[in-house]
């Protein structure tokens, strides 16, 4: 029977069935943060239980952890260090590798994994974090728990699962310069809505995916979460096999031949059947911009701002009232009209090598420097891409223009408490929730391309890099 | 984990779609590496005009006589998307709620509350909506009772049946510990690897090693 690609990797992981819509899965590989991971460490421990398969199981400090130049353990957070320094010791005590603050590879979950080779084609990964479906872009079926699901899977190396949906949606077309992974996914959000790929694992496929890199597929899967799916996948490719090549935990040698041909496999049959399929055009999309305070209120950057009077729901309707009110923006008007006190690039989104080439052509090449009174930050999202960029000289680039160059962690991404932007203050930002708050009490959060941050930090407003 | 089989208390509206955990707990209430001590800090950035100093907004239901010690909350669609943080859950809790009921829950969400005891119910809009009607003049009086044995939701004369999977219904209803439940299955996990290792040998890291 033709099988998708989710299908097959369910099947190849299936222990046993549980019943008619629920699996015993089997968890390749566990990553942990100190956020979350510590209390999944901590109540193992309660248990009186042991991790399963240490050699599989990985940790790192990135949600809590400073981002300042000499950090340590003690952070601007109240509390901070209580997570570091439980996590270090659990960890510890547990036998699991830790990629600690000083680590040279220390980073964001998302952006190490697949940057160390932990994270594969073909693999289970599970992580409590939301954002773990960012792997799929490898083709690896990852996906994101709680600490109470975290700690099972440590201690049987294993996950109870209700089986999801498969829904695929083909990319037709192809991006137009100055448009990227980032708006593709925003776009996909703002049509499928928040709640869109519910019960479901996507696959995402079509001339738009195989034109995409590695890393801005990571990007596109990043934020499959934000539709409220299952996960997202991609099938692997030769881009795929040649990123991992080498990696330090990838496979070597005839392991790596036998993964290989392994991974070729890892495809949706043709007559594969998906219970859903959604086609959208990505030729001709414009950059894109979020208004509100989900992620599916966003727009072409150049739209006005929606009339909640236009709303097709009731229920819309409201929505939107509350978070126009939240972001202080007046129906018709356009984003540009609002000036922006602070622009953010990183998180596990966006802090690839990649994006920030991207958004270091930009200011290179069009000479400019943030704007007045504009709080800017770059975030690398690991030790190895801040080693790689400075070895470009990246970091010139940013701190000329006027931004702060940080250490590698998830930063203002979210607001723990410590580091934040003011209350009211409109930030632009790489990162992938514009919920209210989520970047401090009041903070007005819009979400964009590595590109339009940088071009709308130096213009002051809200822009994107093609009206430059 | 504790069991639930059935609950009659006060219901708390809070008809928005798309509530995401960082509205149910935003990450700053989130001080230490525990469970608990998280209940004043649920729902913060709606419940509190300033939550630093918890001044309570008189307009949030929870802050409202009428609504004192609701154990029932109905929500709009998607409930708890966003974040994977089971502090969210752990904080309704703490706070005293046992049941959600609302059009549609994210999945991490519902399977975090499952694995604490605190019930889902998916209901349609037009039964939430008729749920709080029925409430709204006086909910301390006008209680609903949430039956997980009968699955159903009774609001005076009115109930409403709802489903959830056989399983999850189980995990319930006995107060299940999953971890003890798979460990019964160690010996088919142990033969599942041993089978996989030939199939996908560039899986295991630890070659060489014993399992």
């Amino acid at each position: 029977m033709p099988e998708t690609l989710f299908d097959k990797l369910w099947r190849e992981h299936e222990v046993r069935r549980l019943s008619d819509s629920r699996s015993l899965i089997y968890v390749d590989r566990i990553f942990l943060h100190e956020r979350t991971g510590s209390v999944a460490l901590a109540s193992l421990e309660q248990g009186g239980r042991r991790v399963r398969q240490r050699a599989h199981t990985f940790c790192t400090m990135d949600h809590i952890v400073d981002t300042l130049p000499g950090r340590g353990d003690d952070t601007l957070m109240p509390g901070g260090r209580d997570f570091i320094v439980t996590t270090r010791s659990s960890a510890r005590a547990a036998g699991i590798q830790l990629f600690d603050i000083n680590d040279r590879d220390q980073g964001i979950v998302h952006v190490i994994s697949p940057e160390l080779g932990i994270a594969l084609p073909g693999t289970t990964l599970v992580c409590p974090d939301s954002h773990t479906c960012t792997l799929g872009g490898l083709g690896a079926l990852a996906w994101g728990v709680g600490s109470t699901e975290a700690a099972h899977a440590l201690a049987t190396s294993t996950l109870r699962v209700q089986r999801p949906q498969n829904h695929r949606v083909t990319f037709q077309g192809q991006l137009s310069p100055g448009t990227t992974a980032k708006d593709m996914i925003l776009f996909t959000i703002r049509e499928l809505s928040a709640a869109g790929g519910a019960g479901h694992a996507l696959e995402f496929s079509g001339e738009a995916i195989r034109e995409l890199s590695v890393e801005g597929r990571l990007t596109l899967c990043n934020m499959a979460t934000e539709l409220s799916a299952f996960t997202a996948l991609i099938a692997p490719d030769d881009k795929v096999i040649r990123y991992l090549e080498g990696r330090p935990f990838a496979p070597r040698g005839s392991l790596w031949q036998s993964a290989t041909a392994h991974w070729q496999t890892l495809v949706s049959d043709p007559d594969a059947r998906f219970d859903a399929e959604t086609r959208l055009s990505v030729a001709g999309l414009k950059p894109q911009l979020s208004w509100g305070t989900s992620p599916e209120h966003s727009m072409d950057w150049d739209d006005s701002v929606p009339d909640p009077e236009q709303a097709p729901t009731g229920a819309t309707r409201d929505a939107w009232r509350r978070a126009q009110d939240y972001m202080d923006l007046r129906p018709g008007s356009r984003l540009g009209d609002y000036p922006l006190d602070a622009a953010f690039m990183g998180s596990c989104t966006n802090s690839r090598l990649s994006d920030l080439r991207l958004a270091a052509d930009f200011l290179a090449q069009s000479g400019q420097r943030v704007a007045p009174g504009v709080k800017a930050l770059c975030v690398p999202g690991s030790g190895g891409v801040k080693r790689a960029a400075e070895a470009e000289g990246l970091h010139h680039v940013f701190t000329e223009a006027g931004f702060e160059w940080r250490e590698p962690g998830c930063s203002l991404c979210f607001y723990a408490g410590g580091e934040g932007f003011g209350p009211g203050s409109r930030v632009v930002s790489t990162t992938n929730r514009n919920f209210e708050g989520r970047q401090g009490p009041g903070v007005r959060t819009h979400l964009a391309s590595p590109l339009s941050v940088v071009a709308s930090a130096c213009a002051g407003h809200l822009v994107a890099a093609e009206a430059v | 984990m504790e069991a639930f089989q059935q609950h009659t208390g006060v219901a708390l509206p809070l008809q928005r779609d798309n509530i995401d955990t960082d509205a149910i707990i935003p990450s700053r209430e989130m001080r230490s590496v525990s469970k608990s001590g998280l209940a004043a800090g649920l729902f913060a950035p709606w419940r509190y005009l300033q939550a630093d100093e918890r001044i309570p907004n008189p307009d949030f239901p929870l802050n409202q006589s009428r609504y004192e010690g609701a154990s029932i909350l109905i929500a709009g669609n998607n409930f708890g998307c966003g974040s994977s943080r089971e502090h969210a859950v752990w904080a309704l809790m703490e706070a005293g709620f046992r049941v959600i009921i609302a059009p549609a829950f994210a999945t991490i969400f519902f399977n975090n509350a499952l694995r604490n005891g605190l019930l889902p119910v998916t209901l349609g809009p037009d039964d939430c909506t008729a749920l709080l009607s029925f409430g709204a003049d006086d909910p301390q009086q006008c209680q609903v009772t949430v039956d997980l044995q009968a699955c159903s939701v009774t609001a005076g004369d009115r109930v409403y049946a709802f489903e959830i999977a056989a399983d999850a219904r189980r995990m319930l209803l006995e107060g299940l510990d999953e971890i003890g439940l798979t460990e019964l299955d160690g010996d088919r996990v142990a033969a599942f690897e041993q089978a996989d290792r030939r199939r996908r040998p560039w899986v295991y890291l630890d070659q060489g090693e014993s399992s």
